[in-house]
């Protein structure tokens, strides 16, 4: 694969690394009670320990930490015994205390690893540097008024993992894969939703460009990026921007980016004479955190397949090729979807290409093209089953079961009582079919005889004919076979 | 180490204090003293030693992951200086 881009004198290589920020899936924050959910009015999910009032202190979540505990052991990483919470101090008007209460030194998780695969069947591991809980800030907005920012301190004080990635990715769709993958593993675990549009899984993305084989180039930051799209394209652009200096001869700034979603452009975060200073130390009100063996095993215990493993699964049991049950486990709720149509019907075991093929395209094209989601299709497992079975049975054929498909979906009938009400049944019937070819035959002489004369691909229409006489209910190999021997006998 | 009058000013800016030159000087003067101080320190070999983060030997405290329904805005916006329908209204701060 040449993952490189052409220059004016040479080719350039990307160098990007992720930090993913993930919020832990929790009732309430990570240092204080309050609620964690989404959407609610401003500022109505705000302790006096979130508001940052003077003599509150922070006492931690078990839960938030086991997640974190959870996630790091689902990237295949070391979970360290010994951590630390240190403060890093800033001052924004969206964060009370003046510093956010993160991991600096000692964090809950190290070194890790994911592995992502392509779709020509090859592979790469993207190595974890660690995974550490911090806090996330409020929210501010600053479009609503010429002169004022609004701040919403619901955010504050929530739980983030963030995970941070060694700079293994080499080009923009590597990144998304990447974050697809964390993504997956993430709600396999539930520790985090990984909900991007809510803004429950973010990234920040470090890019440099280097002349393959040379060391590492200066490397810009892009803040915040909350969609795949906007993660490829503001690599792309920044990567592109970074050549064009390097080419006319200048070099590139050491910089914290912003990413504008309209224009497709990054540009510099403008107040960047606070060269970062965070003043790291261990914040004082807590202890260091420390976690046993016995605790780790227990975690590891209550930890569902991942993934990987149940690709590899479906891979060995139903002899699905890498890709297809890669698309499978991607998301649990298709993998979950899958399990539970599969399992319907013992005799769909051996047809579970179809089952594939029925789910990830049919079905996941009329969903989209209503905007549902798999968890509230209207179709449940055991009804796609019941479709499949009728189609591997020959009773219906498969250009009808997409109509059935769409009737099931808006009326919420069985395919049985779609296929019984409007007599859907496959005609398999050998005389019936012969009947309606010989009808086809006698109407068309001039065809045929045009056919006769070698025009094959008359075929075609003969078949289209036949179809539209039995209301496409003809079963399609049938109809073929049939047609090529009465037309042959002509001969 | 050495208090100078560029790291003063650094760390007033960090701090968002403001100082006048008199000031400065005093804080110079004062800082030096205290770290001079505790310089001492440096006297003892702590090589191998990994910093005491706390003194005490408990253990940290954790909560369950209960959540309490605060609905806190009128609280916790009642020292805001300015609002606006339930949120903090702040000078502008553009990025």
């Amino acid at each position: 694969m040449n993952n490189l881009i052409k220059g004016e004198k040479h080719d350039w290589e990307m160098v990007i690394g992720l930090e993913i920020h993930a919020q832990v899936k929790s009732n309430s924050k990570l240092f204080s009670s309050s609620s964690t959910k989404f959407g609610s009015s401003p500022n109505s999910q705000v302790s006096l320990v979130d508001a940052a009032m003077p003599g509150m202190l922070p006492v931690i979540n078990k839960y938030c930490v086991e997640q974190a505990v959870k996630t790091g052991v689902g990237l295949n990483a070391k979970i360290n015994n010994y951590s630390v919470f240190d403060r890093k101090n800033y001052f924004y008007a969206d964060l009370p205390q003046g510093y956010q209460i993160s991991q600096y030194k000692y964090p809950i998780v190290g070194e890790g690893k994911v592995t992502i695969d392509f779709k020509d069947g090859t592979s790469k591991d993207i190595r974890i540097v660690r995974l550490h809980l911090e806090q996330d800030a409020g929210k501010s907005l600053h479009d609503q008024n010429p002169s004022k920012t609004y701040v919403d301190l619901n955010r504050s004080g929530v739980a983030l993992m963030e995970i941070v990635s060694e700079p293994d990715i080499r080009t923009p769709d590597e990144a998304g894969m990447y974050i697809s993958k964390i993504r997956s593993i993430l709600m396999y675990l539930d520790t985090c939703d990984g909900n991007m549009q809510e803004g429950s899984l973010r990234a920040d993305v470090n890019i440099s460009v280097r002349k393959p084989g040379d060391e590492y180039g200066t490397r810009c930051e892009i803040k915040n990026l909350n969609s795949i799209k906007f993660i490829k394209q503001a690599i792309n652009y920044e990567a592109k921007r970074q050549i064009e200096i390097l080419e006319s001869g200048g070099s590139i700034e050491q910089n914290t980016m912003l990413f504008n979603t309209s224009t497709g452009k990054t540009r510099p975060m403008r107040n960047k004479e606070e060269a970062h200073d965070y003043r790291y130390f261990p914040d004082p009100d807590l202890l260091p955190l420390e976690i046993s063996e016995e605790e780790i095993g227990k975690i590891k215990s209550s930890i569902p397949k991942l993934p990987d493993e149940l690709k590899n699964k479906f891979i060995e049991i139903y002899k699905l090729s890498n890709y297809d049950a890669s698309v499978l486990t991607a998301e649990k709720q298709t993998s979950d979807y899958f399990n539970e149509t599969i399992n319907s019907d013992s005799e769909l075991k051996n047809h579970a290409k179809i089952v594939v093929n029925w789910i990830t395209s049919e079905l996941f094209s009329l969903l989209n093209k209503n905007n549902q989601d798999l968890n509230n299709s209207p179709v449940s497992p055991e009804n796609l089953g019941q479709l499949i079975k009728l189609i591997s049975k020959n009773e219906i054929s498969g250009k009808i079961a997409k109509d059935v498909l769409e009737d099931m979906f808006s009326s919420g009938k069985t395919a049985r009582q779609i296929v019984d009400e409007k007599g859907l049944q496959q005609v398999t019937d050998q005389g019936e079919i012969a009947k309606v070819i010989d009808e086809v035959i006698a109407e068309n002489p001039k065809m045929v005889e045009q056919y006769l004369a070698g025009k094959d691909k008359l075929l075609g229409f003969f078949v289209g004919q036949a179809m539209k006489l039995t209301k496409g209910k003809a079963n399609p190999k049938m109809l073929n076979d049939i047609l090529k021997q009465k037309l042959n006998k002509k001969n | 180490m050495k208090i100078d009058k560029n790291t003063i000013n650094k760390i007033a800016r960090l701090s968002r204090i403001k100082l006048d030159d008199k000031e400065s000087e005093d804080y110079i003067n004062d800082l030096n003293s205290i770290l001079d101080w505790v310089e001492q320190l440096n006297e003892v070999n702590t090589e191998d030693v990994e910093p005491l983060s706390n003194i005490s030997s408990s253990i940290l405290p954790k909560r369950e992951d209960v959540s309490k329904d605060t609905n806190s805005s009128e609280e916790i916006l009642e020292n805001a200086p300015d609002k606006l329908e339930g949120f903090f209204a702040v000078p502008k701060v553009v990025e």
